[in-house]
C-alpha cells in the first residue's frame, strides 16, 4: 500500500490482502537495512486470519523514499503518521532488532493504543561497534557483510533452513544491498544512541530471543524483561539474530500463541 | 588482513560450503550424509499448518514436484557456492534453462542470446520456444555491443554460455552485464562449463545462472539434472518490463512476487509457477548423486584442469593436428579474457581440428579405445565427440560456420585418468587418422 507521508512516498506491505474494516491490525517493523519483505511469512499468515497487516518500509528502505531517519524517535513519529492514515485505534506492534526499538518507543508514547507488543532480537541499550558504524558511514559493502555474518548463528551460516532452496546467508546480504546509501549508517547510529524508557507501557509484551544471537546477545535481550512489565519470553535454541529466516516457523508459532491469547 | 577483507570478517571457505552448505546431521537419526527423502509428499500436522504451507506463510515441504528436502540441500549448496540467494533443482539442464526463460517471458516476448550455445539450447530457442511466441535473436558472443543492438522493446533477458559450446568462446560477462543493465535487463549465464570452482558469474555482474548438473557439478556421468540459481541482484521493479514479477498473479491469489519477496521474487515465481505447472523437478536420488559430486568439486576440477593442460600441450605438438582450440592456448582470441574471468583454468573441454577434415576426424574417434565416443561432457572419464554430426547436426553448414564450428572439429572433455594413458590413446588414434 502506497501513501504519502510528509510529501514523500511511503509503503507498507499488507500480506497480499485488502483492508478489512474494524478488524484488529498488526504492525511489523523491520530492522537495520532491511525492509517489509522480512515479514512475508507472518504477514501472509495474519492477513489470512483477518488481521489488517501493516508491514512498513521505513524511509530509505524497500519502496519508501529516503532519506533515512537518524533517530528512533523520528522513526516512531513517522510510524504514527503512517498509522494515522488508517481507521484503527489499537495496534499490535511487532519489531525486529532496530524495529523492536521503534515498536518500544511508539508503545511508550501511545500506550493507550498499543494492545500488545512483540520485540524480536532486542536489547536496551543496543550498542553498535565503532568498526561497524564507521564502515557503514563509508557505505562499504563490508559493513553489510559484517552485519550479515554476525546476524547468523554458526549453524545458520551453513544454511539448512526450511524455506526450500533459499540460501539465507546470501538472501540476508542481498536484502541489505537494497537499502539506499547512508541508510544503514543512519539505522545503526539510531540503534547506538537509543535510550528508551518504559514510559506507560502496560500491555502484554513478548520477547522472542535467539540463543546464539551475536548482534543483540541473548542475555541483553533477557534484561529487557527487567525493564518492562508484563513480559514473557520465547527462546529460540541455536538461532542467530536473523531468526525470521533461521527459524521462520518457530517465530510464527510464538506470534500466533501470543496474539491469540486473551 | 587481506586486501579484500580488511576487517577480517570470518568467511566460510568454498570447500567447506561444498561439503556442508544446506545440510546438518539429520536431526532425527544423526545421519551425516544427506538422507534421500524419497517421498512424494509430506504430512501436515493440522489443517491450518497445511493452509499455511500452501499460502507461503510457513516454511516446509508439501509435494516433491514443488520442493523436497534432499533437493533443498543441493539447491542451498549451489546457491552458496555461486553466492546467490537460492536455487531450484530441475530434471535436466534443459529444464533449468526453460524454467529461467519462461519465468520471465510470455508469448510475444524476446530473448537476446549468444550464437555459440549448446545444440539443445539452440534448438529450444530457435525452434521450440517460437512455437509458444517467444523469439530469440542470436548474436556474436564476442560482441557485447551486438547484444545491446539486438534488444527490442519486448526483450526480457540476455543469455550466453560462459564458455561457448562447442566453439569455446569466453563470454565477457562484465561487459555483457553492463550492456544488459544499461538497458534494464537481467543477464542469464549458462555456467555449466565453468562450475563455481572456476568462475562465479554473479561476481562479474550476471543476475541468473543455469547449470547442467549432468556435467562437472555431479561429475560422474551418472545423472541428468539441472539448477537455476538466482543472484537476487536484479531490481525487477525498475521498469514495467517484468509483469510476471511486478503485477498481481491471478494464478496465486493476486500475489505480487516483487512486493512480497523482494530479492527472492524471481526464485519464488519460478517455484510457485514453473515447478508447479511445468513440473520438471529433480528426483531426490538424483539430488543425492549430485551432492556426492559437489562434495569433491574442487579436487576434481583442479585435476580436470591439470589433465586438460597436459593434453593441450601434447596435441599442440602433433603434426597431425591443425589447431587446438582452448582458451588457455595463447593464440585463442579470448586468451586474455579467460585469464581474467577463469584464472584457475578455462575449463576441461577442448576442440581439436586435425588434418584430413571430416573423414580423418571420424577415423580418429573410431580409433580411440580408452576415450569414449558419446554425447556428454563433464564426466570423470574422458569423452570425445564430433559436433557437426551429432550435437549440432540440425545446423546447416552456414549456421555451423556462424557458430564457429569447423566441420572437422572434434571435441574432447578431459577426465581424471592418468594423463599418460590419455596421451597414449590419442597418440595411436592420431596416427591411424592420418593413414590414407
Ligand atoms: C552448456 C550446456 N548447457 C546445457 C546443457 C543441457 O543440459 P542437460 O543435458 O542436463 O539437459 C548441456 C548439455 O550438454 C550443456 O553442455
Amino acid at each position: 500500500m502506497y501513501l504519502e507521508i510528509a510529501g514523500k512516498q511511503a509503503f507498507y506491505g499488507t500480506g497480499s490482502s485488502s483492508h478489512r474494516e474494524s478488524q484488529p491490525s498488526i504492525v511489523f517493523i523491520h530492522g537495520a537495512a532491511m525492509d517489509h519483505t522480512v515479514w512475508s511469512l507472518p504477514a501472509r499468515y495474519f492477513a489470512r486470519h483477518q488481521f489488517n497487516v501493516v508491514a512498513i518500509d521505513l524511509p530509505g528502505h524497500g519502496r519508501s523514499t529516503g532519506p533515512a531517519l537518524h533517530h528512533i524517535a523520528e522513526m516512531s513519529d513517522w510510524l504514527s503518521e503512517v498509522l494515522a492514515t488508517g481507521e484503527n485505534e489499537e495496534h499490535i506492534v511487532v519489531g525486529h532488532s532496530m524495529g523492536s526499538l521503534i515498536a518500544w518507543d511508539w508503545a511508550a508514547k501511545n500506550s493507550d493504543r498499543c494492545q500488545k507488543l512483540v520485540l524480536l532480537g532486542t536489547s536496551m541499550p543496543m550498542p553498535v561497534t565503532d568498526q561497524l558504524l564507521n564502515s557503514a558511514k563509508l557505505n562499504e559493502n563490508a559493513s553489510f557483510e559484517m552485519a550479515n555474518t554476525w546476524s547468523h548463528s554458526s549453524r545458520g551460516k551453513l544454511g539448512f533452513n526450511l524455506n526450500p532452496g533459499v540460501w539465507m546467508f546470501g538472501h540476508g546480504q542481498r536484502l541489505m544491498h537494497r537499502s539506499i546509501e547512508d541508510a544503514f549508517y543512519a539505522d545503526l547510529a539510531a540503534c547506538n544512541s537509543a535510550n528508551l524508557e518504559p514510559g506507560q507501557i502496560q500491555c502484554p509484551t513478548l520477547l522472542i530471543l535467539a540463543e546464539s544471537d551475536q548482534m543483540t546477545p541473548y542475555r541483553a535481550g533477557k534484561s529487557v524483561a527487567d525493564q518492562l512489565t508484563n513480559t514473557s519470553i520465547v527462546t529460540l535454541p541455536g538461532s542467530g539474530h536473523s531468526m525470521l529466516s533461521e527459524c521462520p516457523n518457530e517465530v510464527l508459532d510464538a506470534l500466533i500463541e501470543f496474539i491469540a491469547a486473551a | 588482513m587481506s586486501d579484500d577483507n580488511p576487517y577480517n570478517i570470518p568467511r566460510t571457505g568454498f570447500d567447506t560450503l561444498a561439503l556442508h552448505a544446506g545440510q546438518q546431521p539429520d536431526p532425527l537419526t544423526g545421519a551425516r550424509a544427506t538422507p534421500i527423502y524419497q517421498s512424494a509428499s509430506f504430512v501436515f500436522p493440522d489443517t491450518d499448518f497445511a493452509a499455511g504451507l500452501f499460502n507461503i506463510e510457513r516454511a516446509g515441504h508439501v509435494y516433491s514436484r514443488l520442493s523436497n528436502p534432499t533437493n533443498a540441500v543441493l539447491e542451498e549448496r549451489i546457491a552458496a557456492l555461486e553466492g546467490g540467494v537460492g536455487a531450484i533443482a530441475t530434471s535436466s539442464g534443459q529444464a533449468a534453462t526453460h524454467l529461467a526463460i519462461t519465468t520471465l517471458c510470455s508469448a510475444g516476448d524476446h530473448v537476446v542470446a549468444s550464437r555459440s550455445l549448446y545444440g539443445g539450447t539452440h534448438n529450444l530457442l530457435d525452434y521450440t520456444l517460437p512455437r509458444f511466441g517467444i523469439s530469440t535473436t542470436f548474436v556474436d558472443p564476442r560482441s557485447p555491443e551486438a547484444f545491446g543492438a539486438a534488444i527490442q522493446p519486448n526483450t526480457k533477458l540476455l543469455f550466453g554460455e560462459i564458455i561457448g559450446n562447442p566453439g569455446l568462446e569466453v563470454l565477457d560477462i562484465p561487459k555483457v552485464a553492463a550492456v544488459a543493465h544499461d538497458a534494464g535487463m537481467p543477464l542469464l549465464i549458462d555456467s555449466t562449463f565453468a562450475t563455481p570452482y572456476l568462475c562465479k558469474p554473479f561476481d562479474h555482474g550476471a543476475d541468473l545462472i543455469v547449470h547442467s548438473a549432468t556435467k562437472f557439478l555431479s561429475g560422474h556421468g551418472a545423472i541428468i539434472g539441472g539448477l537455476l540459481v538466482d543472484g537476487g541482484t536484479f531490481n525487477w521493479e525498475s521498469s514495467d518490463r517484468f509483469p510476471t514479477l511486478t503485477e498481481p498473479y491471478d494464478g496465486f491469489h493476486n500475489l505480487v512476487f516483487a512486493e512480497e519477496f523482494g530479492p527472492l521474487a524471481f526464485l519464488m515465481r519460478a517455484r510457485k509457477e514453473g515447478m508447479r505447472d511445468f513440473g520438471a523437478c529433480m528426483a531426490p536420488t538424483t539430488a543425492f548423486y549430485a551432492l556426492q559430486g559437489v562434495e569433491t568439486l574442487s579436487l576434481r576440477m583442479a585435476r580436470h584442469i591439470e589433465n586438460t593442460r597436459a593434453i593441450v600441450d601434447f596435441l599442440s605438438q602433433q603434426s597431425a593436428v591443425e589447431e587446438v582450440i582452448h582458451p588457455e592456448v595463447p593464440s585463442h582470441p579470448d586468451h586474455e579474457l579467460a585469464q581474467q574471468l577463469l584464472p584457475k583454468g578455462a575449463g576441461a573441454v577442448l576442440g581439436v581440428i586435425i588434418h584430413g577434415g571430416r573423414s580423418a576426424g571420424q577415423k580418429l574417434i573410431e580409433s580411440l579405445t580408452l576415450i569414449s565416443h558419446l554425447a556428454n561432457i563433464g564426466d570423470a572419464k574422458t569423452l570425445v565427440i564430433h559436433p557437426a554430426s551429432t550435437t549440432h547436426h540440425r545446423m546447416s553448414g552456414e549456421d555451423l560456420a556462424k557458430a564457429g564450428i569447423h566441420e572437422g572439429l572434434i571435441r574432447l572433455s578431459i577426465g581424471l585418468e592418468e594423463p599418460s594413458d590419455l596421451i597414449a590413446d590419442l597418440s595411436s588414434a592420431l596416427r591411424r587418422s592420418q593413414r590414407v
